[in-house]
């Protein structure tokens, strides 16, 4: 039973690369990295749930008999558009923020903060 | 082990690698490279699972719009980044373990990778998608069947989604104004390319137009059209430069066609309320009613996602380029 | 048809042997130009041959003709992308491998 499992270990192992990029890595722009390969390897995780062994893709055709269930296919088809927005948006966050800082490090920009308004902040 | 199971183990290596190797890299121009493979061999992995419409909009979203954001940024800030000090990874490593183990031991109760009878399969809801939809509506592709009718009011909140990034890019970033001739955006000495990207362009965007309203048929439909509409816009503004590119698509026009789309989609519901029905309910659209009411009803949904979806990747897209470095 | 089948395979193993040799080359060359010679010859013909392999597989005409849209696609798109390449190296600057000169 647990012999098909290895895909789903393999999409753990690869959320929990991304999930760890986001964690440690200081750097806006590697985390945003990092973010999308979350999202990548859940959006894998979904579309996995879904499919049926010998199926085919959801496209009802006479020549078809088990098809693969459309429904995580509709759900991932609109995060990954969404998921792009929201990458722009923390992109152009981090533009905004590199211009008011000079850098995209949190460590650069904490230091910066301290500098400005004193350890208290 | 059959070549299903080769294939699928060999494309997730691939991704487990690259995944590593971006983790590792401090260079992020080549993270963002390999960024864009990542998303390639995911849309590889889509179609092995057969989920076509998702590896379309996967190939066209994650390997174009999402690579020329990260290069557009990387191009307004510093591309190398600092090293993680020592202290940042045990924690990291700590919450990525537990994540970890915490999942692989719920993956346990999970029905094996390709049953015919886990309970998402045996759900009634499979029996009203794959055959019901063929009397109802009667659109052979049963995710468009789905994404525009039985779950319009999802896709709806969708759209609202991508409309609400859009405007939060262009609150961040200004307002578009007319960029003024900058020579590190645009390659107007490269013949070449100028010569191919005019003969593409044309076809790029009616491939938008033939994917929008062949949805029905094929993969396809309203997200992937605006995507790879944007995409022939984004080509024509890489190489010919913002100025001309923001005289092809004023920016005033752009402004104006992102609300566009998501008025359309509202306002079809709303109408078809007035017309009786409850919200987004095609049967009231035509007399008739039936699979008609309901391709119409589609047809304008697929639309209205198109045109807002295109706006907002372009209009994102110029606010980026239109950006001047500052240091 | 057998002879149809035969030649398919055929073609598809030669695009095939053609895409790995690319890769072969883009980890052995010594040089950027040489480098991006080699994945010159994945697009065009690697990926043409395994376009016509599949194009004597199709039974539906909607088929063959996206394929051969694809392939001409291909046919444009790729060695341009490898002339911008060899162009944005050298007018960067970077330095043609001559024989004597260690690996870059």
């Amino acid at each position: 039973m647990t012999g098909t499992h290895y895909v789903y270990w393999l999409l753990f192992a690869l959320m929990m690369i991304g999930l760890y990029v986001v964690i440690s890595h200081g750097n806006l722009l590697k985390k945003m990295i990092g973010l999308t390969l979350f999202q990548v390897s859940v959006f894998l995780f979904f579309i996995s749930l879904g499919k049926v062994e010998g199926g085919s893709a959801p496209i009802i055709s006479p020549e078809v008999e088990t098809y693969s269930h459309p429904l995580p296919q509709v759900l991932i088809l609109t995060a990954i558009v969404v998921g792009v927005a929201t990458l722009a948006v923390g992109l152009a966050l981090a533009v905004r923020i590199f211009e008011a800082y000079g850098t995209v490090e949190e460590e650069d920009m904490r230091e910066h903060d301290e500098d400005r308004h004193g350890a208290a902040s | 082990m059959t070549t299903f199971t080769v294939i699928n183990f060999t494309l997730l290596a691939i991704l487990t690698v690259t995944a590593l190797v971006i983790a590792r890299l401090r260079a992020l121009y080549e993270a963002a490279m390999l960024t864009a493979l990542s998303s390639l061999v995911t849309a590889s992995l889509f179609v092995l699972m057969d989920a076509v419409d998702v590896a379309f909009t996967e190939a066209a979203v994650g390997v174009g719009i999402s690579t020329v954001l990260l290069l557009g940024v990387l191009a307004l800030t510093r591309s190398r980044e600092a090293v993680t000090p020592r202290r940042r990874h045990l924690p990291a490593i700590a919450v990525t373990a537990l994540t970890g183990g915490l999942l692989v031991y719920a993956a346990q109760d999970l029905p094996a990778f390709g049953s015919a009878d886990s309970p998402v399969q045996r759900h009634p809801v499979t029996e009203v998608y794959l055959h019901q939809s063929q009397e109802e509506i009667g659109v052979p592709n049963t995710v468009t069947a789905v994404l525009a009718s039985y779950r319009a009011l999802d896709t709806l909140g969708e759209l609202v989604v991508v409309f609400a990034a859009g405007t939060a890019v262009l609150l961040l970033l200004g307002p578009l104004t007319h960029g003024k001739r900058r020579q590190n955006l645009d390659l107007m000495e490269y013949k070449v390319l100028r010569v191919v990207s005019s003969l593409l362009m044309p076809f790029v965007l009616v491939f938008a137009l033939y994917v929008l309203f062949h949805g029905d048929f094929g993969p396809g439909g309203g997200f992937q059209a605006g995507v790879i509409f944007a995409t022939g816009f984004v080509l024509h503004g890489l190489v010919f430069g913002l100025d001309k590119s923001q005289r092809v698509v004023p920016p005033a026009a752009l402004g104006s066609l992102v609300p566009l789309g998501l008025g359309l989609f509202v306002g079809l519901g709303v109408v078809t309320m007035l017309l009786g029905g409850s919200f987004l309910d095609y049967g009231t659209l035509l007399p008739a009613g039936g699979p008609a009411a309901q391709h119409l009803g589609i047809l304008i949904v697929e639309v209205a996602i198109g045109i807002t979806v295109a706006a907002v990747m372009t209009s994102i897209f110029f606010a980026f380029a239109g950006r001047r470095p500052t240091r | 048809m057998i002879l149809l089948e035969i030649l398919s395979a055929v073609l598809l193993a030669a695009g095939a042997l053609f895409i790995v040799s690319g890769a072969v080359g883009l980890l052995r060359f010594p040089d950027f130009y040489t480098r991006i010679h080699a994945t010159g010859i994945t697009d065009s013909a690697g990926a043409g041959l395994i376009l016509l392999g599949l194009l004597l597989r199709t039974t539906t005409w909607e088929a063959g003709v996206r394929l051969l849209i694809i392939m001409l696609f291909l046919v444009v798109t790729g060695p341009t992308a490898t002339h911008l390449l060899a162009h944005a190296a050298r007018r960067d600057g970077v330095p043609v491998w001559r024989k004597g000169d260690p690996r870059r």
